[in-house]
């Protein structure tokens, strides 16, 4: 069975917590001492006898005030797919939880209150999907039964969407009518909407192809640990690997080849990412963490200059010469900032030119030296090895969330 | 090539987490009750170094209620794979005066065991510790990152975690704090079991369906018979086929009839279950908020 990992974002108001309650409940993911617990909790706080919104909120700051701070993590399994579910924040002011979540997504749904049609926070979200290059995204018109069920209000939704995304880079892109309250096109399909004539949510989720949403082209090893000599170890990041390959020790440029290849101690002649491997080279060569194997005729670029777009979440402005360290895959390094290009404006997702720092949950093209070589790809063509973040020297903090453009 | 299965990835994420922690930290150590989820983890954990030799000890927060089937695992377990085995008891808490026995028929050592595990942590100086926690055990646990910072006091703030994006872990922790390490955050029940079934791997006879002397709580729960339990009104001991969905103390760990023996029939029984895995842990039935509260306290 593959593996769908999938993220959720919306408004607190647009049904979200109910979609999921709605999704786990319908694919019997929710046990019986489960639901007895969301019971008794609704019927505690007046919610009826069930309300399926209680089942995704973990913490009890979150239940007192209603909201989703930090991401929860789901899972659930059809006889097609199992499935991880990161409930994400829609709140800009928790964006790097949101972020959290959507970073490992192949998928995300977006959901919208048809009554409202496409706020901003929606094109926030799509925007952020986009950015982050999730490879599919799901757009849930929900409450459709507070529209009669109507096609034409669900019509004009997708209209605006579909104007909306031609803005945006994303690859995949599927609109469905829900209503998670009453269970319509969720799991099962809806009998009070014939004229939709695409499949329920779930469906989707079992059905989009996503065998290729890792890139199985470039070959990238970033080595965690050396294991003994001439063994290193990693999980591979993209592409494949067999023995008897040529491979290139970046930085360093030695050159060997895989005489050993196994995957958690079982030998084999091939792997593919995302497997953890360990390595056997044919000659000694210096192997070690930092290190990243690669083909001869297929390398990341070799640079200390990197152009980012940078997702900033410290307490403190981003400012040019600020320096932070730099953790790209297992290579850890000190960068400095040199220069700010521009930020987005979340209201209008335009950009601003030259700013004079980015603040907290700003988004912003940045460049920055970095003191040793990186071994870079573009995010848009390996999201594992063109990403990267930073952290605060101080405080040991994750600041940022950074795509190499 | 073959379509790679969720446990090829599961697996590869795992081996992925534990060797960045052996990478990352001066003096990690890995939290060993005996149970399924960490035997997985030594299953994983040597799988991830082999050639090399485990690059951290086992610790072991002995409560003194275990059941004797676990111990005799642990051993069973340490003498094939030659891991280094630290063993610290609450009972030693106790004597010292740092900790103190709950009065009452149905007392336990769960809450004393984070005074043990803390002390453990600062006596050995261990910078990481990793557990077999999983996020689909319970909804605080579900919040938790992969490396989650532990602030000098051993507390969990669910509220300042750090970010975690990608896979790129930060390990970064300060004198007085440690990190815990969660190589199965993204694993279920069932994928455990499944793997222990692919893996072949060796499990404690009390998964197994075994017959055995229950006492039957009023609220219908089974808990094995044993020194640590006084009988009270109202219970019952019965003479059942059982077996445990989770090792922990023999005061807190509740039985289920069943006739699986085998680790397919255990599959099969497990994917086919109506309660979860906690509903049967009577430590996590005391609030609703039980397992937060615990963790902000230092808990696993």
């Amino acid at each position: 069975m593959d593996l769908l990992r999938f993220a959720t974002a919306g408004n607190v108001d647009d049904g979200k917590s109910t979609l999921i309650g709605r999704l786990l409940h319908d694919s019997r993911a929710l046990l019986d001492d489960q639901l007895d617990s969301l019971r008794r909790e609704s019927r505690g706080r007046g919610e009826g006898d069930l309300n399926l919104a209680f089942a995704t909120d973990g913490l009890r700051a979150e239940r007192v005030q209603n909201i989703t701070i930090d991401v929860a993590y789901r899972y659930f399994s059809t006889g097609k797919r199992r499935f991880i579910l990161a409930d994400c924040p829609g709140h800009l002011g928790y964006l790097h939880n949101m972020v959290t979540g959507l970073s490992t997504a192949n998928l995300a749904v977006v959901l919208v209150d048809v009554r409202h049609g496409l706020v901003e926070q929606t094109r926030r979200h799509c925007f952020l999907a986009s950015l982050f290059r999730i490879p599919h995204l799901v757009l849930c018109a929900n409450k459709m039964d507070l529209v009669g069920f109507g096609e034409s209000v669900f019509a004009d939704v997708r209209e605006q969407f579909e104007a909306f995304s031609e803005k945006v880079a994303i690859q995949d892109v599927a609109v469905i009518p829900t209503s998670a309250k009453l269970g319509d096109n969720v799991v099962e399909r809806s009998g009070a909407m014939p004229w939709y004539q695409g499949p329920p949510l779930l469906r989707h989720l079992e059905e989009v192809h996503i065998a290729s949403d890792i890139n199985q082209v470039d070959c990238r090893l970033p080595v965690q640990i050396s294991l003994g000599p001439r063994i290193g170890a990693g999980r591979l990041a993209s592409g494949h690997l067999r023995v008897g390959d040529e491979v290139v020790i970046l930085p360093g440029g030695a050159c060997a080849a895989v005489a050993g290849l196994t995957v958690a101690c079982r030998p084999v002649a091939e792997a593919r990412a995302p497997l953890s491997v360990t390595v056997e080279l044919d000659r000694d060569v210096d192997i070690r963490r930092g290190d990243m194997l690669v083909r001869e005729h297929n390398r990341p670029e070799l640079r200390c200059d990197v152009d980012a777009m940078v997702c900033w979440f410290g307490a403190e402005p981003l400012v040019v010469g600020r320096s932070l360290r730099l953790l790209h895959g297992t290579r850890q390094t000190r960068a400095t900032v040199s220069r700010l290009d521009y930020r987005f404006d979340m209201q209008t997702l335009g950009r601003q030119a030259n700013p004079p720092a980015l603040s907290c949950n700003d988004i912003g093209r940045v460049q920055l030296q970095s003191d040793r070589p990186l071994c870079l790809d573009r995010y848009q063509d390996n999201r594992a090895t063109g990403s990267f973040v930073l952290v605060d020297e101080a405080s040991n903090d994750t600041v940022a969330a950074c795509l190499v453009r | 090539m073959t379509a790679l299965t969720h446990l090829d990835v599961l697996e590869a994420e795992a081996i992925f987490i534990l060797r960045e922690t052996a990478a990352l930290f001066e003096r990690p150590a890995l939290l060993f009750s005996g149970g399924k989820d960490s035997l997985c983890m030594v299953a994983l954990a040597l799988r991830a170094f082999r050639p090399g030799r485990l690059p951290f000890p086992l610790l072991h927060v002995d409560t003194g209620h275990n059941f004797p089937e676990t111990l005799e695992f642990r051993d069973r377990l340490v003498a094939a794979t030659g891991a280094e085995l630290l063993v610290r008891r609450v009972q030693d808490t106790i004597d010292a005066g740092r900790a103190r026995d709950e009065p009452g028929p149905k007392a336990s050592r769960n809450l004393q065991q984070t005074v043990t595990l803390l002390d453990a942590v600062s006596e050995l100086g261990l910078d990481a510790l990793i557990g077999g926690g999983r996020r689909d055990e319970e909804k605080a646990r579900a919040k938790e990152r992969i490396f989650s910072l532990r602030k000098a006091g051993g507390g969990w703030d669910p509220h300042q975690q750090r970010p975690e994006f990608w896979l790129q872990l930060n390990g970064a922790v300060q004198s007085g704090e440690h990190m815990r390490v969660f190589p199965l955050s993204n694993w279920t029940e069932l994928d455990v079991w499944q793997y222990i079934g692919r893996e072949r791997l060796d499990i404690p006879a009390l998964y197994r369906a075994h017959r055995r002397r229950c006492l039957r709580t009023r609220a219908g729960i089974l808990l094995a018979e044993s020194p640590f339990l006084a009988l009270e009104e109202g219970e019952t001991v019965e003479e059942l086929s059982v077996r445990f969905r989770t090792v922990g103390d023999m005061t807190c760990s509740a039985a289920m009839e069943s006739r699986a023996v085998s680790v397919d029939e255990i599959v099969r029984e497990i994917a086919a279950a109506r309660t979860s895995e906690r509903g049967l842990r009577m430590d996590d039935r005391r609030s609703e908020a039980a397992m937060e509260e615990r963790k902000t306290e230092g808990y696993f």
